[in-house]
Parts: C-alpha cells; sequence; structure tokens
C-alpha cells in the first residue's frame, strides 16, 4: 500500500484544520458593512428629554461631534443583550470621559428608555430617540445591540455586532485613538 | 443547590471516566495475555453504566431547573421563560449550546453502556479496549462542558423573567430533532471506537465487521430521522416554502450521513467477502470525524447560517483542538497499522461487491462535493478576506449528476450476487421495470411541459429502483420455495419462513432502497412541477393555483401563551370538487424575538401539499390594519412533496430494521466464559488482583 494513500487522510484532516484556524480568527460578529469607511449617515433626531417633554423641538445631527471620536451604540429598553453589555459601556463611560458614547434608543417607547436608564445607570452622554427605526436603517443596523465607531471626520471605522466584549476599549477603539 | 450538584455530578463523571478509562486501555496494552480481563471487563461495564447514569442525574437537574423556571441558573434565564409551555421549558434543556452539549454527552455514555450491554461476542480485550475508548470520549468532552460552556453557571442578580426559547424552535418537532440527529452523530463514535480498538489490536476481520454493522446501522438509522425531522421542520416553520436550503448546518448533517452511508455499505462488503478492510476503518473513522464537524461548524460559528444560534470562538477552537486530537491520533495509527491488515480478496468486476464498491465511490464523492461547497467559503475568506456564499445552484448542479446514476445501481445490486455474477441475468430482472418506467416518463414528457432530460431520468430512476427492488424481493421468495419444494422442506414452504431466512438485514435493505425509490420520485415531481407563486391579495379575493382555487377570506387576531399574532384565513377547492378546506397560515410574535416567526399551513395530500404562508399586510395606512388590507401570500402546490418524507422514514426504518438481523448476534463466543455462578465473583476477584500486581511488577 503507498505511504500517500495511507497518510492522505491525515494531511487533509490537516489541512481543513488549518482553514479553521484562520477561520476562526476571523471574528463572525464583524460583518463587512458597506458602512465602514463611509460617512456616517446624516439623521436629525429629539433626545430623550426632548422626547418626554414633548417641549422642544431642536434637533440633534452627527454634527454635533464633529472633530470628535464618539460612539454610536444601539440599545433599547426591550432588548435583553443590551443588559450583557450594559456594564462594560458604564465601564467605558467612567474611564473615558475624553470620548463622547451616544447612545440610540432604537424603536423604544421613551417613558420605558428613561426608566431602563434610571434602574441600570446612564453611560450616555447623549441619547437620541429612533422611534420608528429610520436611522437604524440608514446605519445598516442588524439587531440590536449594535455599535458603531465614528472618528473626527465622521467616518464609520467600525461596526460592532451584538453585545461589545470587556475588551472592546483596548481592542478596537484604543488602537483608532492611538492612530 | 441543584445547579451546583449537577455540576458537581459532572466533574465527577469527569474524573471516573477519565481514570478507569485509561487505566483499562493501559492494563490491556501492558499484557499479552488473552484470559485474565474477565474481571476488569466486567468492572469497566459497570464504570461504563455508573457514568451514565451519573451523567442522566446531571441532565435530568438541568432538566429540572428548566420545569420550575430557576432564573438564577443563566442558561435558563436566557432560553426560558415562565409562560412557556412545559414541553418547550423540557425541550429548552437541549435548546442551547451547553445543554445540547451535555445531550451529546448524554448519548455518548448511553450507547458506551449499550456498547457495553451488548456485546458478548466480543474478546474481553477487545471490548475493554472499546468501552474504555469510548470512556475516554466522554472525558474529553467533559473537559470541554466543564471548561467552556458550564449549563449550570449562575447569574446574579437573577432576572426576573427569563429570555425566553428561540421562537424558532417553539416547534413540537423541534423537540425531538436535536436528540435523534445526536443519537446518530454519536452512534458513529462506536464505530469509531470499534475501528480504533481494532487498529490497536492490529486485526480486522469479517467478525469484526458483522459486529460493527448493527452499530453503524443504527447511527445511521437515527440520524435518517434527525436529517428527516429538520427538513420537515424548515418546510413549515421558515415560511419559505421549501424543504432544503444546502445551510451549512444541514450540510454539517448531511456529510456523516454520506460518510455513514458508505460504511454501512463497505461493512458489508468486509462482513461478507473479508476484503476492502482498511477503506472500512477509514470510513468508520471518517463518519465520526463529520458527526465532529457538524457539531463544530454548528458551535464555533464559523460559517454563517440560519442554525448560529450560540456563536463563541474561544468554543470553536476548542472544539477544532478536540476534533483535530481525536480524528489525528486515529488517523496517525491507522497510517501505522494499516499496511499489516492486508488488502483482503479481490473483486470481480460484475458482483455484489463491485456494486457495493461504487456505492462507496458515489457517497466519497457526494460527501467530497458537500464539503467542498460547505467550506469553500471559509476557504475563500481566508485568501481572499472576502465574506461569500456558495449558494443552492452549485449543490443542485453538482450532487445531482452524482446521485443519480447511483439509483440505477442500486437497482441493479440485489439482482448481482457475491463474488462472481454475470451482467445479463442480472439485468434481465431489470427489463420489466426499466420498460414501464420509460413509459411513464415518456408520458410526462407529452403530457406535462416542463419535464426536462434531467427530471425524466430521475423519474425512470425511481420506478426502476422501485420495481427492480420489490421483483428482486418476489424472486428471492420464489427461489427459495423452490428450493424448499425440490427438498421437500414443508417448513420454508410458507410464506413467514421465507421471509425469515432472509434475515431483517435483507428485508432493511429492501425497506430503505424502496425509501429511496420514493423519496426520488418526491423530490424529481416536486422540482419539476412545483407551482409556486407570491401575490398579493385583498379580503375576497380568489386567486388560482394549478388546478386549485385559493380564496382570502380575512385575518384575525391570535393569541397564545407567550406570543401574539394574527392568522390569515383561506379557503381552498380544487377543481370539480365541492370540499372546501380551510388553511390557516399564522405571523407570531414571541417575546424574546422581534422579528415575527411564519407558521405555513399547509394541505397534506396524498399527491400533493398544497402550501400557504402569510407574509406583510403591503400598505399600512393611517388607521393601521383594517379588514380590508391586502398582504403578501406565499402558496405553491408542491406534488408528491410527502412522499420525500415517507421515503426517507423508509430509509431510517429499514437501517433500523437492519440491525435486529441473527447473524450479528448469533457469533460463535470467540472464547468460552469460564467462571460460571457463585464461584464466578470470587475468581474474578483473584484475577482482578493477580491482573494487578502483574502490571505493577512489569511498570
Amino acid at each position: 500500500m503507498s505511504l500517500i494513500r495511507v497518510w492522505l487522510p491525515l494531511v487533509i484532516l490537516l489541512s481543513i484544520a488549518v482553514i479553521f484556524v484562520f477561520g476562526l480568527k476571523n471574528d463572525p460578529s464583524y460583518i463587512p458593512s458597506v458602512r465602514i469607511d463611509k460617512k456616517a449617515p446624516s439623521f436629525s433626531l429629539q433626545t430623550l428629554e426632548q422626547a418626554i417633554n414633548k417641549s422642544d423641538d431642536s434637533k440633534i445631527s452627527p454634527k454635533n461631534w464633529e472633530g470628535k471620536i464618539w460612539i454610536l451604540n444601539v440599545f433599547a429598553s426591550w432588548c435583553v443583550a443590551c443588559n450583557i453589555e450594559h456594564p462594560i459601556l458604564m465601564k467605558l463611560a467612567n474611564e473615558n470621559s475624553n470620548i463622547k458614547i451616544i447612545g440610540l434608543a432604537y424603536k423604544d417607547n421613551p417613558d420605558k428608555t428613561k426608566e431602563w436608564l434610571r434602574k441600570n445607570g446612564n453611560p450616555y452622554d447623549m441619547v437620541l430617540v429612533d422611534l420608528n427605526g429610520n436611522v437604524g436603517i440608514d446605519y445598516g443596523v442588524y439587531g440590536v445591540p449594535e455599535t458603531f465607531i465614528i472618528d473626527s471626520v465622521g467616518m464609520i471605522r467600525y461596526k460592532n455586532v451584538g453585545p461589545i466584549q470587556p475588551t472592546f476599549y483596548e481592542d478596537h477603539l484604543l488602537p483608532f485613538i492611538n492612530n | 443547590m441543584l445547579a451546583e450538584l449537577g455540576q458537581i455530578l459532572l466533574a465527577f463523571t469527569l474524573i471516573i471516566s477519565l481514570f478507569y478509562g485509561t487505566r483499562a486501555l493501559y492494563m490491556v496494552s501492558r499484557s499479552s495475555d488473552d484470559i485474565h480481563f474477565s474481571a476488569l471487563r466486567k468492572s469497566l461495564s459497570q464504570t461504563a453504566i455508573l457514568v451514565n447514569l451519573i451523567i442522566f442525574s446531571s441532565f435530568f437537574l438541568l432538566m429540572n431547573l428548566f420545569a420550575v423556571s430557576d432564573f438564577s441558573v443563566l442558561l435558563v434565564a436566557q432560553n426560558s421563560n415562565a409562560l412557556l409551555p412545559l414541553p418547550y421549558k423540557l425541550a429548552a434543556t437541549w435548546g442551547s449550546h451547553e445543554g445540547s452539549f451535555l445531550l451529546w454527552i448524554l448519548m455518548l455514555s448511553a450507547w458506551t453502556t449499550l456498547v457495553s450491554i451488548f456485546s458478548k461476542p466480543l474478546t474481553d480485550k477487545f471490548q475493554i479496549r472499546v468501552v474504555s475508548i469510548l470512556l475516554l470520549l466522554q472525558a474529553v468532552f467533559l473537559v470541554y462542558l466543564i471548561f467552556t460552556s458550564n449549563p449550570f453557571e449562575r447569574v446574579f442578580p437573577p432576572p426576573a423573567a427569563g429570555r425566553d426559547l428561540n421562537p424558532l424552535l417553539q416547534d413540537p418537532f423541534m423537540i425531538i430533532h436535536p436528540p435523534m440527529l445526536y443519537m446518530g452523530y454519536v452512534g458513529f463514535s462506536v464505530c469509531f471506537a470499534l475501528a480504533v480498538a481494532a487498529l490497536l489490536e492490529g486485526k480486522i476481520d469479517s467478525v469484526w465487521a458483522r459486529w460493527c454493522r448493527p452499530w453503524a446501522n443504527a447511527a445511521w438509522a437515527f440520524l435518517t430521522m434527525g436529517i428527516l425531522l429538520g427538513s420537515w421542520w424548515a418546510y413549515r416553520e421558515l415560511g419559505w416554502g421549501g424543504w432544503w436550503f444546502w445551510d451549512p448546518v444541514e450540510n454539517a448533517s448531511l456529510m456523516p450521513w454520506f460518510a455513514g452511508t458508505a460504511l454501512m455499505h463497505s461493512l458489508a462488503v468486509t462482513d461478507k467477502r473479508n476484503a476492502l478492510k482498511s477503506w472500512t476503518v477509514l470510513l468508520a473513522i471518517i463518519a465520526f470525524a463529520f458527526s465532529l464537524l457538524g457539531t463544530f461548524l454548528v458551535r464555533s460559528g464559523i460559517l454563517t447560517s440560519v442554525h448560529s444560534f450560540a456563536s463563541d470562538p474561544t468554543r470553536g477552537v476548542f472544539i477544532l483542538v478536540i476534533l483535530t486530537l481525536i480524528v489525528g491520533s486515529a488517523l496517525v495509527l491507522y497510517g501505522v497499522k494499516t499496511k499489516n491488515l492486508g488488502m483482503g480478496d479481490n473483486f470481480t468486476p460484475v458482483s455484489r461487491e463491485s456494486l457495493l464498491l461504487v456505492n462507496n465511490i458515489i457517497m466519497a464523492g457526494s460527501l467530497a462535493a458537500v464539503m467542498l461547497g460547505t467550506l469553500y467559503p471559509l476557504i475563500a475568506e481566508v485568501i481572499t478576506g472576502r465574506k461569500m456564499s456558495v449558494g443552492p445552484p452549485y449543490f443542485n448542479s453538482v450532487i445531482s449528476p452524482i446521485l443519480l446514476p447511483a439509483v440505477f445501481f442500486m437497482a441493479i445490486a440485489p439482482w448481482v450476487i457475491w463474488k462472481k455474477s454475470t451482467l445479463f441475468p442480472a439485468l434481465k430482472g431489470l427489463v420489466l421495470p426499466v420498460f414501464i418506467s420509460v413509459v411513464v416518463a415518456v408520458f410526462f414528457i407529452f403530457y406535462q411541459k416542463q419535464t426536462s432530460f434531467g427530471s425524466a431520468l430521475g423519474m425512470i430512476g425511481a420506478i426502476t429502483l422501485f420495481l427492480g427492488t420489490l421483483f428482486s424481493a418476489f424472486q428471492r421468495l420464489q427461489q427459495l420455495k423452490k428450493r424448499a419444494l425440490e427438498n421437500a422442506n414443508h417448513k420454508t414452504i410458507m410464506l413467514f419462513h421465507r421471509i425469515k431466512i432472509l434475515g431483517a438485514a435483507y428485508w432493511g435493505m429492501i425497506l430503505a432502497h424502496i425509501g429511496i425509490a420514493i423519496f426520488t420520485a418526491g423530490v424529481v415531481f416536486v422540482m419539476t412541477y412545483q407551482i409556486e407563486k407570491d401575490i398579493v391579495l385583498k379580503p375576497n379575493q380568489i386567486e388560482t393555483i394549478g388546478d386549485h382555487n385559493l380564496t382570502f377570506v380575512g385575518i384575525r387576531p391570535i393569541s397564545g401563551p407567550n406570543f401574539s399574532g394574527v392568522e390569515g384565513i383561506f379557503e381552498l377547492t380544487k377543481n370539480q370538487s365541492n370540499t372546501i378546506h380551510l388553511l390557516n397560515p399564522q405571523k407570531r410574535k414571541y417575546i424574546r424575538s422581534d422579528d415575527p416567526m411564519t407558521e405555513a399551513s399547509i394541505l397534506y395530500g396524498f399527491f400533493g401539499d398544497f402550501y400557504v404562508s402569510l407574509g406583510e399586510p403591503t400598505s399600512l395606512g393611517t388607521e393601521g390594519l383594517t379588514p380590508e388590507t391586502s398582504w403578501t401570500i406565499r402558496a405553491s402546490y408542491k406534488p408528491l412533496m410527502g412522499w420525500v418524507w415517507v421515503g426517507c422514514f423508509l430509509m431510517a426504518l429499514g437501517g433500523g430494521l437492519a440491525i435486529f438481523d441473527k447473524r450479528y448476534f448469533k457469533q460463535k463466543n470467540t472464547h468460552e466464559r469460564k467462571f460460571v455462578d457463585q464461584s464466578a465473583s470470587i475468581t474474578n476477584a483473584k484475577k482482578l488482583i493477580e491482573n494487578t500486581s502483574q502490571t505493577k511488577a512489569a511498570g
């Protein structure tokens, strides 16, 4: 029996394993978005306070943070996975006051959002209300939670699908700030 | 505290199976003596049963936590909800990664118990090897479970309400689909253990193959059943009207199926003709390797699929390491030992064994094609860095040309005898089946316009296989009758006795092949003649689909324990018939998910299914949903759709029936049991002490 025939199965196994190792390195929650490295879509939204008080009509747009690095975190009070990432966001907010964290309350009742933030703490510099999810569509939101990093010239640099990891700051934000 | 108890039990079993498995394997390999192991064999069997009981208790504890909705356990909080109906609460035990892996291990230990109980004809040494390999496999997976996916993890503070079971899984058949599939996956571990033990012993012969056959059949039958249930679930639940999507996870279950099918057939050759030995051993390893790969693909989230429920890269790496380690070491062993096995006897071109080899080649080809298609996106991503997917077009165009010839070869197979056969008499039996099938196909070509060359060929294949298999069974019975008449053996003249003589394995084969014929007919008809329409209907509008009239009566709200939604009311009439069938497809919104779930409504029929699923309301005016709102609807007529399921079911049934062939169990005991009744235990104890001292002395 030839040597090749005997050892071929092992060779195939090992090469498949190598492919998998490389495959696993690719983060499955990283879905390359057409929005990456594109200008962050503009919007004009009410803040949570405005939505609840129904008083002020002035709207907020991404221009507010021009020249700064900011994070857009899509969340909702009905979203269970948001409970998982919330402590991470709180920590991020407490430790890095220089980064603006903007919350996008996605298809959520403003009163419920407020109650949820009162209960769990508010890591956001500002909470915007996307009542019917239009801004979510513009940003290509697959599900809640999702997190975008947007740079000082208003380009989306990174997108995280699902809860952010505890190492989010070190892995994605820090290298980016250093650049 | 029940969760902690469950966890302790798991850790305990890990230690037991690791210790006793290693010890037994070591003791057996150190001694060249064959007789002194009956005590060890017995104690190892008891260990296997004990391990099984403990893992079952642990599983039962987890199930109990789900039943009482203890949300302080993370797994329960994530996958259950107080409002969930009880059967689903119980089924949620295996609705998550951690729980399903515990089920996986539970099944592995159950198979181990079965092996240790039903293995009397094996020699002591061989049986000890097999059981200890299985125990070690359990230990490896327990390590994985305990360290990366602990099902009993607590969460503090406990949430008030659970997140609910994934709505896709809330379906009666989803309760039994994963256990069936896992029984199949894990069942191949027995063949794997038998193969590795045989390699360790350096001896593979027809006795070994006969031993392996019922286990391979059992695993295959479960796997077939599991795939059938999964596919049927997708048909009813996903609302796309399809039944096979070439989704990576579906493929992951199909790959071990191909390997297992090849294994069953090459085992037959090794059993009857003492040939194809090293190939058979390799297949036994491969079948289990693909079962592991299936688990890996589902759980690592490496490929995007409707099934990737839980994905965690660290787990993926861990499973990958386990997979490479287990399969790699088996293949190294194979590489080292296979030279000593010998090639076995040669074949003549026209013989049963050649046809079985053809089966093996076709199965291996299908396996390679599916594997390439499934892993291609991954390879492409590694090389080009872009995500892409190989869709159904690839699989449909590659798989049918590979599998269609198999149908024809299968029709010839029962007519050809072992060793040496001549082609012409074998083909003579197929003349009538081929003639009938060609007539039918020609009729369809002229009567139905859409008939393509491929589908005509498929039809011919299906009918030839169906009739050819039936005729061959009939011929076998006639032959037996003739012989019995010549010998004046009145007992065997009776039909029942003649059926019995042919054996369960034979009838299992006939049944499974007929199943494939029915399945093929179903697939060909659905693919060729189905009528599918995506339509927009207003209430009281009528749409004609084929020779059916579908009336959309309206929409009414529904509510369930943990969902709410709407239900469409449809009336279906067939031309020239006054019977009105009601169809009620639903759109449900569950607590957990914002996405609506589709419950298709299907009118099952012998000649075809009528399928309706509810889409979305087309335009919501200012006043929201009104009785006048029109809806998108997917309606289709699927001729012979039910045949696909019936065919698969017959295949599984055939595989199951074949397990009970007497040949597999009436083995000459290779060494007589020496120790009888009361003196046995004393002698056993003595022998064990002797063994241990021998090993000590040797070490």
